[in-house]
């Protein structure tokens, strides 16, 4: 597979900044440090339409670096961002309740400053922009089948009463069908041989 | 040939295990009805109330487990709540423009604010600060400076602009002076000046004004002070700072102004009589009143200018003062609470008029909570437009409440969120039996509820008649009793907090039972501070003395040194009454509950103490003669992960002091490991109390294969040194993780893995023959589960049923720990999705039912987890035997099924610890879960085989039965009139 390098929103800010003039311009890092920023991104729509679950909070979602070194929240937005980060591999989890999303492997290259590299471990696949999407939603609970007669008569109580009205309706017409020579036959064999046993069926299936 | 008998009921056993399904899952209407969920936020370290007058009165609290929450005034509910990790410590907590909350962490290196009404994150800023020095957030109280609110932060040498509304740093300035320590920053009322008042060296103060817009510096004072000051400084007035000298002994008076700097100096005894203890600044900046704790006397005292002070008034028994409260323009009130007797008294008094008294109320509060330790005072307006006055009680059990117009208004038991260990008890047994009459007397509302619910099984309830379900199901007042039941579900859960607070809790519901502040382990006079250990049980009484209560042994130190002395105290477990308290003479390093008990039913304990000697509780004679016996077999080990070493000893009758109850130990062997290559992440063994009911398992060709099942098992992991640090700072090739399973009688090392490219942090866990560890896998980039299965190879060729006839196999031969095991291992990796917070296995009754991992996953949930998936002998294509056996197809994963989360929709925040406690019936296991928040539950890892559910339809069954009898009738009835028509044919 061709590796492809995404280039992803990601600067490098040195650390030499003066006092400029205009405050929007001043942005705080170090020499040694990356900053990491992404987006988490839950579609509210979606989680609200199939009405099951919690509402897509990204207040509770917390953004974890590499298993807990560092935490942050997702914005209102979605976004966050980590500061400072030395190069190196990384890894980003998020943790939302509800949801199920892949841990990132994030890759700083010390030699490229500003190249970054990030792929879903659980899938492998390379993302282009750190977007953290949900894998799937969790459902937490069991749904609870629907009423249904097949269910009632899979039950064991459905089965006796299946059993008996066989037994009551269908083996007299059964029985109807067979030679009564043949039953007094059976019958009498019946009370020839000794009634079978547990213990004797046990005996027989060890042997 | 017939195999052995017991093998066909294995087999059984293990094709019953299969059908059961692999998760046991809620459904959604379940919850809440074997489940519990507290929410704590743990001991306030700063209030900040929400003054709006309409809406919803509200307190955002700073918590010392790193919460910030915003709380229900009312009651004391929590809004919404964070918890900030461990590693990130917040420091500061304010309002800004009475919508945002502000808070400082990591050393004044995160600046975060916090929409108040939900919660969420509105921005984060990152400030490049030295981390060490202490910071300060001071937001500005009123907003002509700039239309955009801001927020200054200072920590060491930085001074740092932050507008409110997005977090875009306004300005930043570092100063340019060595050393410098910024103290305070202080507004100037008139113009858009601040000041910001630092420490450089030990007695240089320097007052700098800056513009605050521009934090240009618009003046710079130098003034050296004759001698060096220390650390604490307060604000007397808006332009008078108190700072305490080095020797603690007297007081600077700083006044300044736009010019200079001038200071006076007071000693300390010359204001108090008796001083003995260090002194302290308690933080309070109200006009010109300060407060000063020497030991436990808290002094309040009347700045007069730059001249003096003067002491208003002096308060002996344990005080507590909080900050003054703006409540008109000029005028500021501050409350004081103390302790009179078993009450507590609240006094507020104004500022401006120090001698009169505003309010003085005495509260009744709890005996349990200690002493007070913190107020914050809040006020409102009343309906004659007077002032009343409320405040928030932080005390030593950590709880917090809310007192008003001389009442507990609420109370949260904060305690809980730092619990230190747990135990459990039996509840007592039922004396009388249940009535005839009661049942009756139920027997209609009981098929009432049975028809309810087949209603709702099939789905004809209404809307109001499922809420009536519901609440039926969680009355349901049969867990709640205060009586031991038949299946074991109802128990004390037993915590120690870390306030030294030992609290039951009631298993059905989590109220609390009984608790106790224990006297030996609060903070005494001398400013000791004694530190809670780990909770055993003592007595646990049966036949022989069932008339006695059980009782539980909890162990402190009286230092948090590890050397400092020993402290035991035993509690009986139905009242929570202290029973005995003993101060011991030697150190607690470790404690070693025994199998053993005495003619009493005392669980024996080994303490091992610093100096590597081992003492016997209970110290009586009977428990010495039993111990005695058992000495020759006690074998012990310690891991010390500083020196890189693991030390087996065993016991020897001498002890260098006359104690009868001391024993030296003897070294038998040690494990150094090489300090440059490895280092100890983790050692973990089986839990002793561990049930293991089989001790052989059928493989899928009839085959037997013996569990190495040994107590002595010990597992430990270490880690290169690199691969010991977080997961950026490694190369897979210089990280290495490496297993061990070691034999603590004899120190033998039965089984070495390594795996290279593995890092920390490991979490492990131990249970009848098998290990299961997480750690990271650094090549693949994902965590891993790894196996470890150990089996027993020399009694293998037992199997061989010719020589069990014969006599020729080795059961009878006499089995030691001494002799070399002939063990084989089966071991697996899997991948794993989350990093792990911590890993427990279930524990059920006889350990017949299968196993289940309880993960704590990174998102604070518990995930359970079938042993079934971390089974080293899954293939990727297992045959029909093996299938039948219930080996799952082989996967590189480990798959998180969603509905086998214990917790469900639940977290438990900042997740620390599970405990899983076996009840009576075999299926069934109690989990508890605990953190900030705690969480309980009923988990059956192979579904409840042995008694019917709550899921149960009674109705359904006794509708069956009618209609089988019905039914029975009708043919009876058709074969009457047939034979009656076949006899007249």
């Amino acid at each position: 597979m061709a590796a492809r390098v995404p280039r992803l929103l990601v600067a490098l800010f040195a650390v030499a900044v003066a006092c400029a003039g205009a405050a929007a311009a001043y942005q705080p890092g170090s020499a040694e440090g990356y900053t990491i920023a992404g987006r988490v991104k839950i579609d509210a729509a979606s989680a609200s339409a199939k009405g099951f679950g919690l509402p897509a909070k990204t207040s509770n979602t917390k953004v974890i670096l590499n298993g807990g070194q560092r935490v942050t929240f997702a914005r209102p937005d979605g976004y966050f961002a980590f500061h400072n980060v030395p190069a190196g591999t990384h890894l980003i989890e998020v943790s939302s309740l509800g949801y199920l999303f892949s841990p990132v492997r994030v890759d700083i290259s010390a030699r490229n400053p500003g190249h970054i590299q990030a792929a879903l471990t659980e899938n492998r696949r390379v993302l282009n922009e750190l977007v953290f999407e949900p894998l799937r939603e969790e459902q937490y609970y069991e749904t609870r089948e629907p009423f249904s007669i097949m269910s009632l008569l899979k039950s064991p109580m459905g089965l006796m009463l299946g059993f008996m009205v066989i037994m009551v309706f269908v083996m007299p017409k059964m029985m109807e069908n067979i030679d009564p020579e043949e039953i007094k036959q059976a019958q009498e064999q019946m009370r020839n041989s000794p009634v079978p046993s547990f213990s004797g069926l046990l005996a027989r299936a060890n042997s | 040939m017939a195999p052995p008998p017991r093998h066909l009921l294995l087999l059984l056993l293990a094709f019953l295990a299969s059908l059961a399904t692999l998760a046991d899952a809620v459904y959604e209407d379940q919850v809440g009805l074997a489940d519990w969920h507290q929410r704590y936020i743990g001991k306030v370290k700063q209030a900040v109330y929400h003054s709006q007058k309409s809406g919803r009165r509200r307190v955002v609290v700073l918590t010392e487990e790193n919460v910030i929450a915003s709380l229900d005034l009312r009651s004391g509910d929590i809004f919404w709540r964070h918890v900030i990790e461990k590693n990130d410590p917040v420091d500061q907590l304010s309002l800004s423009l009475g919508k945002y909350v502000v808070t400082l962490s990591s050393g004044g290196s995160i600046l975060r604010a916090w929409n108040l009404p939900d919660g969420q994150m509105i921005w984060e800023t990152n400030l490049q600060v030295a981390k060490s020095s202490k910071s300060l957030l001071h937001v500005l109280s009123n907003n002509k400076v700039a239309k955009d609110n801001l927020v200054f932060v200072s920590a060491g040498q930085w001074i740092y602009a932050v507008s409110s509304i997005d977090g875009v740093i306004s300005w930043g300035k570092e100063f340019s002076l060595d050393g410098l320590e910024i103290k305070q920053v202080v507004q100037s009322p008139e113009n858009d000046i601040i000041y910001a008042v630092g420490l450089s060296g030990s007695s240089k103060l320097n007052l700098y004004q800056l513009n605050a817009k521009t934090g240009e510096i618009v003046k710079h004072i130098q003034e050296s002070f004759p001698s060096a000051i220390c650390g604490e400084t307060i604000l007397g007035s808006h332009n008078m700072l108190v700072a305490l000298d080095e020797t603690r002994s007297g007081l600077f008076l700083i006044e300044f102004n736009g010019e200079r700097i001038s200071y006076k100096k007071v000693h300390i005894s010359d204001l108090v009589q008796d001083l003995s203890g260090t002194v302290k600044l308690l933080q309070l900046m109200p006009n010109g009143v300060i407060a000063l704790q020497v030991s436990s006397t808290v002094f309040v005292l009347k700045l007069k200018g730059i001249d003096g002070l003067e002491l208003i008034q002096s308060f002996e028994q344990p005080a507590a003062v909080s900050d003054a409260l703006a409540i008109t323009e000029k005028d500021e009130a501050f409350a004081i609470v103390q302790h009179v007797g078993s009450e507590i008294e609240f006094v507020v008094k104004l500022t401006s008029d120090v001698t009169n008294e505003v309010i003085r109320e005495k509260i009744n509060i709890d005996q349990h909570r200690g002493n007070i330790q913190k107020v914050f005072l809040n006020n409102y307006i009343r309906t004659d437009k007077s002032h009343g006055f409320r405040a928030l009680l932080v005390m030593e059990d950590h709880s917090l409440l809310l007192v008003q117009q001389g009442a507990v208004v609420w109370n949260r038991e904060d305690g809980l969120a730092s619990i230190v260990d747990v135990t459990t008890s039996e509840l007592p047994v039922e004396k009388d039996g249940v009535s005839v009459a009661n049942v009756e007397h139920n027997l209609f509302e009981w098929l009432k509820g049975h028809m309810l619910k087949l209603k709702g099984t099939l789905m004809l309830a209404s809307a109001d008649e499922l809420a009536a379900i519901q609440a039926m199901r969680l009355k349901s007042s049969e867990k709640n009793k205060m009586t031991r039941d038949h299946n074991g579900f109802r128990k004390l859960l037993i915590v120690l907090t870390k306030a030294g607070k030992v609290i039951a809790l009631h298993t059905g519901d989590g109220r609390i039972i009984w608790s106790n502040l224990l006297q030996s382990l609060r903070a005494s006079k001398s400013g000791e501070m004694p530190s809670a250990l780990s909770l055993y049980q003592w007595q646990v009484p049966h036949h022989r003395v069932m008339h006695e209560n059980p009782s539980i042994l909890i162990v402190g130190r009286s230092g948090a040194d590890s050397a400092a002395p020993g402290l035991l105290s035993v509690l009986d477990s139905y009242s929570g009454d202290e029973l005995t308290s003993l101060r011991l003479d030697h150190s607690v390093v470790q404690i070693i509950p025994l199998t053993l008990k005495d003619s009493s039913e005392h669980r024996l304990q080994l303490i091992f103490d610093s100096h590597s000697n081992a003492y016997l509780y209970p110290r009586s004679p009977d428990a010495m003669n039993v111990f005695l016996p058992e000495m020759s077999n006690t074998y012990l080990y310690t891991v010390d992960t500083e020196k890189n070493v693991i030390r087996g000893y065993s016991l020897q009758k001498s002890c260098d002091n006359s104690d009868e109850y001391c024993f030296s130990t003897k070294e038998l062997w040690s494990i150094v490991f090489p300090s440059d290559t490895e280092r100890i992440a983790i050692s973990e063994t089986r839990k002793m109390n561990e049930v293991v009911h089989a001790q052989a398992k059928i493989i899928a060709d009839q085959d037997v294969m013996y569990k190495y099942l040994s107590k002595n098992l010990i597992f430990v992991a270490t880690l290169s040194p690199k691969a010991a640090g977080e997961i950026g700072s490694a190369a897979p090739e210089e990280a290495w993780l490496v297993a061990y399973l070691i034999d603590a009688v004899t120190g033998r090392i039965l089984h070495r893995v390594t795996h290279h490219g593995a890092q920390g942090p490991v979490h492990a866990v131990v249970s009848e023959n098998w290990v299961v560890y997480h750690y990271f896998n650094l090549r693949a980039h994902r965590f891993e589960m790894a196996v470890i299965e150990i089996y027993d190879q020399s009694r293998a060729d037992n199997k061989d049923v010719m020589k069990l006839i014969l006599g020729k196999h080795n059961l009878s031969a006499p089995i030691t720990s001494y002799t070399r095991p002939e063990v084989m291992v089966k071991s697996q990796s899997y991948f794993f999705t989350f990093s792990v917070k911590t890993i427990a296995v279930t524990q059920t009754a006889k350990g017949i039912t299968n196993k289940q991992l309880l993960i704590g996953t990174i998102g604070d949930q518990v995930l359970a987890l079938d042993k079934r998936f971390v089974d080293p002998r899954r293939s990727v294509n297992p045959t029909q035997q093996e299938k039948e056996e219930g080996i799952i197809p082989l996967t590189d994963a480990l798959s998180i099924i969603p509905t086998s989360y214990v917790t469900h929709s639940l977290q438990v925040e900042a997740l620390r610890g599970i405990v899983s406690i076996p009840s009576k019936l075999e299926s069934t296991t109690l989990i508890f879960t605990y953190g900030v928040d705690l969480f309980y539950t009923q988990l059956a890892p192979s579904r409840t085989y042995d008694s019917l559910t709550d899921e149960f339809s009674y109705a359904l069954l006794l509708i069956t039965i009618v209609a089988l009898i019905a039914a029975i009738v009708v043919t009876w009835i058709w074969s009457e009139k047939k034979e009656l028509r076949d006899k007249w044919r």
